[in-house]
């Protein structure tokens, strides 16, 4: 069942890739029709999983002499990530049902799609360090391609290979770590629910802190924090909408989620030595991205930087979890479980704003906010969902990033009060930001690059307002979504204590 | 779900989904209009919106009787938890009551774009709401912060203007500033060791005080931040100011009678916190008083009504504050109902001349409520009330909170505030109620003009009724009912003595205002609102944007440039490397093909195909082969 879920994307676009024929119509309808259908799964695989601990696992022999295995599952921190996978994806295709023409094809385009679907959701489900680094490397090819093969302005190719470049160095350190791991652990092993029960490199040496470095490297690239980040910002601006959406919302998850269920249970002593560099890192991107962010007059690279303010949120949460003997489990349980909805929350909220963002681009040709003014005239329901997208992002309460940053807040204070008090002045810069963007955007006399036409279509609606809609629930109704996460950030935090 | 928690989640949703979907509403298709001409007229949101204010204030009623719980899951530790006491009763039927009256106002007198107002003004309703009720943090919090952005989306109503969107942004901005302290309040109720409150809620509000060790003092601080920044107290009061540029009946509702309100009454609600810190009471009763007092010369030195009320706003929830600290949660809840009554009255006021006349300069408003008598009676009645005038209500509540000012210096700065709002109200009064000119001939609109009869006379002459008769709250035999019901029954209040002397101070300055109105001193850092937004600019909001965009530079010319030049420098590696490989290995590798070559040559060299030539070879070959042998041997 869970192989199926992640593998039908991949069959749907190996049959799309084959059919060459096919109607530019059918082709959209068949990508959302799967992409609906991978949602209607996994919440299938939602409902059927009866925690705590790991569902729906699959392990098979895969690579017996290298210690590999196909071995997936799903639990409450992976089951948030694979919802909003789907959802994310089904938006995206929703978004391409508008009926623009690809440069290359809409063919190849939900194919490609499809296909990066298979690598976000095998990742989120993988319980072995070589499956989860297969996927994650091909998530960064099939990003690669997106850009480079849809993206907008002449930098899109550089842009794309910057992207390329950077985190698959990335990737190269995470799987120097993650050999670390294998070569210290007996048997030989890259399972991860292995190591994790028998953590390897405990009691001190040389080698845990590197094997940590090595991954915290890998997953710092990706998520991106501070200083890793400016890859981000170029391959945000040249990516097609949907990329974007796609790319903030599913890919970044890949490093945060890497935290929770690889460096930390795996390697719990040296997490909790190395704590408050994480914790460090986080209120550096926190503040720093908020900052940069509000220097941007290009809306999208605006978003882009905010990703790095909002990541940060998460590693101060998952550092103030490894502060052990400054706070109560009930504190720190707290706290990873604000990560994981952030995780959720951003997802929802800068997929919606990078979708938004695709329109404006589309109906004006620029992202440069001072080119824009009183859109609220002539789009009354673009204004609409960007302001509420927007305070959504600023973590305003009743929407999903509030329940997130204020478990990471309160959780976190006990462990890292000075860290934490800082941090709280990102969500002042955020709002400021954003405010201010929304002024210069929306607000005020009119002002376009060019006639902005009609206002949001059906397709741009149906896909934008479905992700702001489940950002409110969370916010307003947030247990089903915490009686999963709660139990399963319990667990890391037990494990990361031991 | 019981019959109780029903009616009090009815009472909080009922607003919030009809406001949620009337908001969203307003931009349809068909009355969408153009960005000159708005369209939206939506002309049964107002109806809309007023049933539902309506039914609001029933269940309100209905929900101060019944004192109903209600609670539902939210995160761990901090559920969603309401519930209507004694104090929340007075606070839930006023915002009800205030609410619904100054929606009737605005059915008439706003023009464009209703459904959003209408629905805004709903929304923020029943976040009100939900502030007054909650026993828990996070519901505190969600509710206080929603109240924020809607009073951003309503100050920036007129969204076309640069300047209220502005305004909006500093409303928003300066109050979350002061909010980041319930974040820190939650944090601490986290981080203190549970042992002493067991395994309950502990992010219920009645846990905060009984935190260990350094954390309620954590709490205290983050409360008094956070009520600081919502009740436009010193140093934020300065967003009240620019918050003015929204519509009057937003001022009158949120800038007035509920939102700044709520700042004052967290403070009267989570007044154990404030004694079991300690120095936190004294900092409420200082804060409070010190802003009443300053405010109050900055509202005395203002020329625009509006900025006037507005700066009067700050100085009377200084009043409330004041009284949180001081130990009189009777008296300041009082003070702030009856306020609530007051100050909207006086603000829907305003706004009506300001539609009439298109200004509010107090100077060109000379003699207009003489001339309107239907907005002018109601709006002595507000003003006399304001200045502390017996028997009207705001005389008797100050009374009450004046008699918890235990020590001299605290009374006499109390005392002085009271003397400051009788003068600016008296000022007021002098200036509208004296003779005027006659407005031009050429105005050709007629007083009120515009705005219909009725739905505007009777919410201003119910909340004058109300302003008249609510400081009945502040004596007895109300004021031991009032005390009983919020808790604490043995507050003190006023001696007759007291009440007599503030009567005569409060008569004779306002005489005096009024009769030398065109004549109180203006001095300019009074009107300029004792320059706290500049001075915020100058600390926080000038060297943010700088640090942006120092950051914003690094990051390109820095980081990113660093991260190019690896890559760029892996490239020039990898050219040296190409050169290296074509002038080094490859050239090595050619000159071994060489040199091979030429031994080839050398060795075709003895093939002659001539038998002797071979012979010969053959000859010396052995030869060196037998020396060679003789020689090893």
């Amino acid at each position: 069942m869970l192989s199926l879920t992640v593998f039908l994307p991949l069959a749907a676009a190996l049959v799309l890739s084959a059919r060459r024929g096919l109607p530019d119509a059918a082709v959209r309808w068949l990508w959302v029709a799967v992409s609906g259908a991978e949602l209607g799964l996994v919440a299938v695989l939602w409902a059927t999983y009866d925690g705590p601990g790991i569902g729906h696992e699959t392990d098979r022999p895969w690579i017996p002499g290298a210690g590999a295995g196909y071995h997936i599952g799903v639990d409450g921190l992976s089951l948030p990530l694979l919802a909003l996978t789907a959802t994310v994806f089904l938006a995206c295709a929703v978004y391409s049902l508008r009926g623009r023409h690809a440069r290359h094809g809409i063919r190849r385009f939900a194919a490609l799609f499809l296909a990066l679907e298979t690598t976000c959701l095998g990742l989120f489900a993988a319980l072995d360090l070589i499956l989860f680094f297969l996927f994650f490397d091909l998530s960064i090819v099939g990003m690669y391609l997106v850009i480079a093969g849809w993206g907008h302005g002449e930098q899109a190719a550089r842009s794309a290979l910057k992207f390329f470049l950077y985190t698959f160095v990335g990737s190269l350190a995470l799987l120097l770590g993650f050999i670390g791991l294998y070569t210290a652990s007996d048997p030989h092993t890259f399972d991860i629910t292995e190591l994790a029960a028998d953590p390897p490199l405990e009691g001190g040496g040389a080698a845990g802190p590197l094997v940590l470095l090595a991954i915290a490297v890998g997953l710092a690239v990706k998520t991106p924090t501070f200083p890793f980040h400016t890859w981000l910002p170029p391959a945000h601006t040249d990516a097609p909408a949907a990329g974007s959406a796609v790319l903030a919302a599913v890919l970044l998850k890949m490093g945060t989620y890497g935290f929770v269920r690889i460096a930390m249970p795996i390697l719990p002593e040296d997490w909790r030595a190395h704590a408050m560099v994480f914790v460090a890192v986080g209120v550096v991107s926190v503040l720093y991205g908020a900052l940069v962010a509000l220097a941007q007059s290009d809306f999208k690279r605006m978003v882009a930087y905010t990703s790095v303010n909002h990541m940060g949120y998460i590693l101060l949460a998952l550092g103030a979890a490894g502060m052990v003997a400054d706070a109560d489990e009930a504190a720190r349980s707290t706290a990873v479980t604000g990560a994981v909805v952030q995780m959720v929350s951003h997802g929802l909220i800068t997929g919606a704003l990078f979708l938004l963002a695709g329109v404006l681009m589309e109906r004006g040709g620029t992202y440069e906010m001072d080119a824009w003014g009183g859109l609220a005239g002539p789009m009354p329901r673009f204004a609409a969902l960007t302001a509420v997208a927007a305070f959504a992002g600023l973590g305003l309460p009743g929407f999903s990033g509030f329940v997130a940053e204020f478990q990471i807040f309160a959780g976190s204070l006990g462990a890292v009060p000075v860290a934490t008090a800082l941090a709280l002045l990102g969500i002042l810069v955020t709002a400021g930001l954003f405010l201010w963007a929304l002024h210069r955007l929306l607000l005020g006399a009119r002002r376009e690059p060019r006639p902005v036409g009609a206002d949001l279509r059906p397709a741009e609606l149906l896909s934008v307002a479905p992700l702001l809609a489940l950002s409110l629930l969370i916010g307003v109704l947030p247990r089903w979504l915490l009686d999963t996460v709660e139990p399963a950030a319990r667990t890391v935090v037990d494990l990361v204590s031991r | 779900m019981s019959g109780p928690s029903a009616l009090l989640w009815s009472l909080v949703l009922l607003p919030a989904a009809a406001g949620g979907v009337l908001a969203l509403s307003g931009g349809g298709r068909r009355t969408a209009g153009t960005y000159d001409r708005p369209g939206g007229t939506g002309r049964a949101a107002p109806a809309v919106a007023v049933a539902v204010a309506a039914v609001t204030l029933a269940l309100a009623v209905a929900a101060a009787l019944v004192r109903p719980t209600a609670r539902a899951g939210f995160v761990a530790g901090g559920p969603l938890e309401l519930a209507v006491d004694g104090l929340s009763a007075a606070v839930v039927v006023t915002v009800a009551a205030v609410g619904l009256l100054v929606l009737v106002f605005a059915a008439g007198g706003i023009r464009a774009e209703r459904p959003r107002f209408f629905g805004l003004m709903l929304l923020f309703t029943a976040a009100v709401l939900v502030t007054a009720t909650a026993t828990t943090l996070t519901a505190l919090l969600l509710a206080w912060e929603v109240m924020g952005a809607t009073s951003y989306a309503l100050i920036a109503f007129r969204w076309r203007e640069d300047a209220p969107a502005a305004a909006g942004t500093t409303a928003f901005l300066t109050t979350r500033a002061g909010d980041l302290g319930l974040y820190l309040a939650a944090g601490a109720a986290l981080a203190a060791p549970a042992g002493g409150t067991g395994a309950g809620d502990r992010l219920a509000l009645d846990a905060l005080a009984g935190l260990d060790g350094a954390w309620p003092h954590l709490a205290a601080a983050g409360v008094l931040l956070a009520a600081f920044g919502k009740a436009a107290q010193l140093p934020f009061s300065f967003w009240l100011s620019r918050a003015m540029l929204g519509p009057s009946p937003v001022s009158a509702l949120l800038h007035s009678a509920a939102m700044v309100a709520m700042g004052g009454y967290l403070l009267l609600r989570l007044r154990p916190l404030l004694e079991s810190a300690g120095w936190a009471s004294g900092a409420a009763a200082w804060g409070g008083a010190l802003t009443a007092l300053a405010l109050g010369a900055v509202a005395l030195a203002q020329r625009d009504l509006k900025q006037l009320l507005a700066a009067s706003t700050a100085a009377q929830l200084g009043f409330v504050v004041l009284a949180a600290g001081a130990g009189s949660v009777a008296g300041g809840t009082a003070h702030l109902v009856a306020h609530a009554a007051v100050k909207s009255l006086l603000f829907l006021a305003a706004g009506a001349w300001l539609a009439a006349l298109g200004t509010d300069g107090l100077r060109e408003l000379r003699g207009a409520a003489r001339r309107d008598r239907a907005t002018g009676l109601p709006f002595a009645v507000g003003a006399l009330a304001l200045a502390g005038v017996p028997p009207l209500s705001l005389w008797a509540t100050k009374d009450e909170i004046l008699a918890a000012a235990d020590s001299p210096a605290l009374y006499g700065v109390v005392l002085a505030a009271a003397v400051l709002s009788a003068l600016y109200a008296g000022k007021a009064i002098g200036l509208l109620l004296g003779p005027g000119p006659e407005p031009p001939a050429t105005a050709g609109r007629k007083p009120g003009g515009g705005i219909s009869g009725p739905l505007r006379t009777a919410p201003l002459a119910l909340l004058a009724a109300g302003a008249a008769v609510l400081g009945a709250l502040a004596l007895p035999p109300l004021a031991g009912e009032l005390k009983r019901a919020v808790g604490a029954p043995g507050e003190p209040s006023a001696g007759a003595a007291t009440m007599v002397a503030t009567a005569v101070l409060a008569l004779a300055a306002t005489a005096f205002a009024a009769a030398s109105a065109p004549r109180l001193p203006e001095p300019a850092w009074a009107r300029a609102w004792l320059y706290l937004e500049t001075a915020a600019h100058t600390v926080a909001v000038r060297p943010a944007l700088a640090a942006a965009r120092t950051l914003a530079r690094f990051d390109d010319s820095v980081l990113d440039r660093a991260a190019t030049g690896t890559a760029a420098g892996v490239r020039r590696l990898a050219s040296w490397a190409a050169a290296a490989d074509r002038s080094g290995v490859d050239r090595a590798v050619r000159g071994v093909a060489d040199g091979v070559r030429y031994l080839g040559e050398l060795a075709r060299r003895p093939q002659t195909g001539q038998l002797h030539q071979y012979y010969a070879q053959a000859l010396v070959l052995l030869t060196a082969a037998a020396v060679l042998l003789l020689l090893l041997g």
